[in-house]
C-alpha cells in the first residue's frame, strides 16, 4: 500500500517529536541535584535537551535520507532538478526557528528569575533604593555585607543574589590556590564550606590575586571571583552530603588542584559543627590571630 | 583596468621566480599566496595537533604526571593560539580567499597584490616567534590561555606573555590587511557586467567576514597594547591592584573574539555553498536568503560578545540582551542549513570525499549549534561555563565545522591547484577516521562538563578517568587520520590521476581555465559567469549530457 507523502511526513514528524521528548525526559546527563535551584535548572535542561534532540535527529535524518536516496548510481549521468528556491519554504524555516528561540529565550529567562538571577543588586543606585525600601530584609543583608569586611558603599557585582533575610552569610576569599571560608557570626575560619540543609546561604566572595570561579556542579551554580570586584552568590542547599567546590577559571599552574568540599549537613549537625569549631562562645571578643590559628586546624581544636 | 587587454604576444620579463621557488618568494600572484597560506597553515596545524596530543596524553590519568604544570598551561595556551590564529583563520580566509576570490570576481589578481604578499609573510615570523617563545630558557611561552585574562596574564612570566601579544598583534595585522584586500577586491575588481547578486556565495561570505575583521580586530589590537603596557610599564588599565578593571579586558577581548568565531565559520559556510551544488548537480537553494543570512550573522555577531561573561558579574539587563541576541543568531544560521539540505534534496549526489566532509560538517555544526543555543541561555551557561561542555561545544564548531570544510575544500580544489585528482579510497579512509575520531574525542566532553570537569586543568576527579581515556582514544584516531591525508596529498601531486581542467563539470569561473591556472588566471578575457549555480535540468531544458559547463557560459546566457 502506498502511503501519501503528507501523511507519511506527519507520522515521521510525530515520531520524531515523541522520541525527542522521550530522550529529553529519560536520558539523564546531570549529576545529583543538591540545591533548591538545581531542579529548576534541570527542568530547563530537559526542555533544551528535548528541542535539541528533535532538531538534531530531524536534520541528521533528513541528511542521511538524502545521501542514500539521491546518491548517484553507477552509470548515471545528468543533473538533479533545477530548483533554485522556494519563498514559502524559506519563510517557514525562518519563522519556526525564530519562534522556537524566542520561546527558549523567554522560558530560560523565567527560569533565571526563579533562580534569583534578576535581582538588580549589582546596580548601585537600584541597590541603595532597595536598601531603603525594604528596611528589614535588605537591611539585614546589608548589615551582613558590612560585617563581612566590605565597605557598604562599594559596588556589589551580581551573581545569583539573596532572597531571604535569615541567610547564613559566609565570606569567601579565593587565592592561588585555595578557598578560605570565614563565618562572621561564629568567627570560624575553614578550608571547607559547611552549610545547613534548607537554609539560604549568601557567599560574599573576593579574590586576592587573580580571577577564580566558585563552582559546585551539584548546585548548578557558578560565579567568578574577581579581584577588586566583590561578588555575591546565594543558594539554598537541600540534600545533605559532600560535594566538590571547583575553581573553574584558569588561575595558574595549580588551577586543577584548586578544589575543596562543601558539606551540606542536617541543621542540628551543622550547629554541632559550629559549636565544636567556634574559637569562642559567641559573645566574648577574641583576637583575630587566635581565632585564625584555632580555626585553620579545626580537627586539633 | 587591464582586464580587457588582449593577451600579450610573449611572456613579459619578470622579476618573480617561476618554478617551485615562487612558493618561497615574495610572490604577488594570488594563487601562489593562497597556496602559501594553505601549506603554511597546515604545518602549523600539525604543530597545534601535536600540542593537543600532549594535552590528551596528560588527561589520560587524573593526576598531573606527564607534563610539569607550568608547561601544561603553556601547551594549552599555544594549542589555542596556534589553531585559531595560525591554522583556521589564515587557511579559511587567506588560503581559499586568495585563491578563489579573484577568479570569482573575474579579476587577474587581488586589488592590492603587494599588501597581500605582506599579509602572508607576516604569518611565518609571527608563528615562529610564538612557538619559539616556548624554548626561551627561564621564561617559556605564555601560560594564561589564549584569552590572556588579566590579572593572571600580568602575573605569569612576562617575557612569554609579551611575545604572545607581539605575535597576536602581527597575526591580527595580517588579518586586517587581508580583510581590506578582500573588501576592495569584491566591491571594486568585479568584471564589468558582473552584479553583486551574481557572485558565488563564497564572495559574500568573505565580504561579510572581512567586514567583521576590519571592525573588530583593531579592538583586539588596542586591548593587547594596553595589556602590554600593564605588563611592561606597570600601568593599571586592567590591574585591580592599581585601580584597574579586569572585566573591561574581557569585554574588549570578546568584542573581537566572538566575531572571530564567525571569521572562522562564515568562510566555511561560503566554501560549503560552492562545494555542495557541484557534487549534488543542483543549483544552490535560496541564493538571496543565503546572502541576507550572511549579512544578518555579521550584524548579530557584533552584538553578542558578553555571552562569554555570564559569570563575570555582568548586570542582568546585559544578560537578557546578550541571551536574546545570541539565540537569534540561530535563525540566519538555521536558514543556511535548511537551504543546504534543500540543495541536496532531489540532486544526483556524488558521495566522494569532498561531499562526505561537507555533509559531516552539517552534522557536526548542527550539533555544535544546538549546544550553542543552550549555552546562550544564562541559567544553562552558569552551570557549564568554563567546563569541558564548552570545550566540546566549540570544537564541534571550529573543528567539526571549519576544519571539516577545509578538508572538503582541499578534496574539491586540489585538481585545480595541481591538475591531478586526489586518491579517492585514501580520501574515504581519511574521512571515516576523522569523523569517528572527532566524535569520539569531543562528544564525551559534553558529559564531562555537565558532571563537574572544568576546562584547562591537568588533573581531575578520578571518576572521570575512563571518559577522558575515551576522549583521548578519539584524539589518537584523529592524529592517525592525518596520515592518509598527508600521503594522499604528497603522492597525488606527482602520481595522481590527471584531472583535466574541469573534472567536476563545475560552472564557477575558476574551473573555466586550465589546471593549474596560468599567471593572471586566463589566457584571453575573463569569462562572465552570471549563473554560477546553473546546474540541474528542468524537464524542458537542454540535455546537459550533451553539453558542458564551458558551453553554458559561452553560449550567450545573460
Amino acid at each position: 500500500m502506498l502511503i501519501p507523502a503528507p501523511v507519511l511526513s506527519l507520522i515521521i514528524g510525530m515520531v520524531l517529536v515523541l522520541s525527542g521528548l522521550w530522550i529529553g525526559q529519560n536520558v539523564n546527563l546531570l549529576p545529583v541535584d543538591a540545591s533548591s535551584n538545581a531542579p529548576v535548572y534541570d527542568e530547563l535542561f530537559k526542555v533544551l535537551f528535548s528541542i535539541g534532540a528533535i532538531l538534531f535527529l530531524g536534520i541528521v535524518g533528513l541528511l542521511v535520507f538524502s545521501l542514500v536516496r539521491f546518491r548517484r548510481r553507477p552509470g548515471e549521468l545528468g543533473d538533479g532538478i533545477a530548483l533554485e528556491g522556494n519563498l514559502p519554504l524559506e519563510i517557514v524555516w525562518t519563522a519556526i526557528p525564530a519562534i522556537v528561540v524566542l520561546f527558549v529565550g523567554i522560558y530560560s529567562y523565567d527560569i533565571y528569575e526563579r533562580m534569583g538571577g534578576m535581582v538588580p543588586l549589582n546596580d548601585h543606585a537600584v541597590h541603595a533604593m532597595q536598601h531603603e525600601a525594604h528596611g528589614g530584609e535588605g537591611g539585614a543583608a546589608m548589615a551582613a555585607m558590612a560585617g563581612g569586611g566590605i565597605e557598604s558603599d562599594e559596588r556589589i557585582w551580581g551573581g545569583i543574589t539573596p532572597a531571604s533575610a535569615d541567610a547564613l552569610t559566609v565570606d569567601v576569599t579565593a587565592m592561588q590556590f585555595a578557598f578560605i571560608f570565614r563565618y562572621p557570626d561564629s568567627e570560624i575560619i575553614s578550608g571547607e564550606l559547611h552549610v545547613p540543609a534548607g537554609r539560604p546561604v549568601a557567599l560574599r566572595m573576593k579574590a586576592n590575586d587573580v580571577i577564580h570561579a566558585f563552582w559546585v556542579p551539584q548546585f548548578r551554580l557558578k560565579q567568578d571571583v574577581i579581584p577588586g570586584q566583590p561578588t555575591l552568590l546565594s543558594f539554598t542547599p537541600t540534600r545533605p552530603g559532600s560535594y566538590p567546590i571547583i575553581c573553574a577559571e584558569l588561575c595558574g599552574p595549580y588551577h586543577g588542584g584548586m578544589r575543596t568540599t562543601v558539606v551540606v549537613e542536617e541543621p542540628e549537625n551543622f550547629q554541632a559543627w559550629v559549636s565544636k569549631n567556634s574559637p569562642n562562645p559567641p559573645p566574648a571578643p577574641v583576637t583575630p590571630v587566635v581565632a585564625a590559628a584555632a580555626a585553620i586546624s579545626p580537627l586539633q581544636s | 583596468m587591464t582586464l580587457t587587454l588582449p593577451p600579450q604576444a610573449g611572456p613579459a620579463p619578470t622579476l618573480q621566480p617561476t618554478g617551485w621557488l615562487r612558493y618561497f618568494s615574495f610572490s604577488v600572484d594570488h594563487k601562489v599566496i593562497g597556496l602559501q597560506y594553505l601549506v603554511c597553515g597546515f604545518l602549523f596545524y600539525l604543530v597545534g595537533g601535536a600540542l593537543a596530543g600532549a594535552i590528551r596524553t596528560e588527561l589520560l590519568t587524573p593526576i598531573s604526571d606527564f607534563l610539569p604544570r607550568e608547561t601544561y598551561n603553556e601547551v594549552l595556551t599555544l594549542h589555542g593560539t596556534v589553531m585559531i590564529f595560525l591554522w583556521i583563520v589564515p587557511v579559511v580566509n587567506g588560503a581559499f580567499g586568495n585563491y578563489l576570490i579573484p577568479f570569482y570576481v573575474g579579476a587577474r589578481d587581488m586589488a592590492f597584490p603587494r599588501l597581500n604578499a605582506v599579509a602572508f609573510w607576516l604569518i611565518p615570523p609571527a608563528g615562529l616567534l610564538l612557538i619559539g617563545s616556548y624554548f626561551i630558557a627561564g621564561a617559556g611561552a605564555s601560560q594564561s590561555g589564549w584569552t590572556a585574562y588579566p590579572p593572571l596574564s600580568l602575573t605569569t612570566p612576562a617575557t612569554g606573555q609579551v611575545i604572545w601579544i607581539l605575535s597576536v598583534l602581527l597575526l591580527g595585522g595580517s588579518s586586517i590587511f587581508g580583510g581590506i584586500n578582500f573588501i576592495a577586491t569584491v566591491l571594486k575588481m568585479r568584471r564589468p557586467g558582473l552584479g553583486l547578486m551574481q557572485l558565488p556565495m563564497y564572495c559574500w561570505a568573505m565580504l561579510g567576514t572581512s567586514i567583521l575583521v576590519v571592525l573588530s580586530t583593531p579592538v583586539l589590537a588596542g586591548t593587547l597594547v594596553l595589556l602590554s603596557f600593564d605588563i611592561i610599564a606597570h600601568t593599571g588599565f586592567f590591574n585591580p591592584a592599581l585601580g584597574g578593571n579586569a572585566v573591561v579586558y574581557q569585554h574588549l577581548f570578546w568584542f573581537y573574539s566572538h566575531p572571530a568565531v564567525y571569521i572562522m565559520v562564515l568562510p566555511a559556510f561560503g566554501l560549503v555553498s560552492e562545494i555542495l551544488p557541484v557534487h549534488a548537480r543542483k543549483p544552490l537553494f535560496g541564493y538571496t536568503t543565503m546572502v541576507y543570512s550572511i549579512l544578518a550573522i555579521v550584524f548579530l555577531g557584533l552584538i553578542v560578545w558578553a555571552h562569554h561573561m555570564f559569570t563575570s558579574g555582568t548586570p542582568p539587563w546585559m544578560r537578557l540582551f546578550f541571551t536574546i541576541a545570541t539565540s537569534f543568531i540561530a535563525v540566519p544560521t538555521g536558514i543556511k542549513f535548511f537551504n543546504w539540505l534543500a540543495t541536496l534534496w532531489g540532486g544526483k549526489l556524488s558521495l566522494n570525499s569532498a561531499m562526505l566532509f561537507a555533509c559531516a560538517f552539517i552534522v557536526n555544526f548542527v550539533f555544535g549549534g544546538i549546544t550553542g543555543v543552550a549555552l546562550a541561555q544564562v541559567p544553562f551557561d552558569i552551570h557549564v561555563h568554563d567546563t569541558y561542555f564548552v570545550v566540546g561545544h566549540f570544537h564541534y564548531i571550529v573543528y567539526g565545522g571549519t576544519v571539516f570544510v577545509i578538508f572538503s575544500a582541499v578534496y574539491h580544489w586540489y585538481p585545480k591547484f595541481t591538475g591531478r585528482l586526489l586518491n579517492e579510497p585514501l580520501g574515504q579512509a581519511h574521512f571515516w577516521l576523522t569523523f569517528v575520531g572527532f566524535n569520539l574525542c569531543f562528544a564525551p566532553q559534553h558529559w564531562l562538563g555537565l558532571n563537574g570537569m572544568p576546562r584547562r586543568v591537568a588533573e581531575y576527579d578520578p571518576q572521570f578517568t575512563w571518559m577522558n581515556q575515551l576522549s583521548s582514544a578519539g584524539a589518537l584516531l584523529m592524529a592517525i587520520s592525518t596520515l592518509p591525508f598527508l600521503v594522499n596529498v604528497l603522492v597525488s601531486a606527482f602520481r595522481g590521476e590527471v584531472a583535466g581542467d574541469n573534472p567536476w563539470n563545475a560552472l564557477t569561473p575558476e574551473w573555466l581555465t586550465s589546471s593549474p591556472p596560468p599567471v593572471e588566471n586566463w589566457k584571453g578575457e575573463a569569462p562572465l559567469v552570471t549563473h554560477p549555480y546553473g546546474y540541474g535540468s528542468a524537464p524542458d531544458a537542454i540535455d546537459l549530457k550533451a553539453t558542458s559547463g564551458r558551453d553554458l557560459w559561452s553560449s550567450g546566457r545573460s
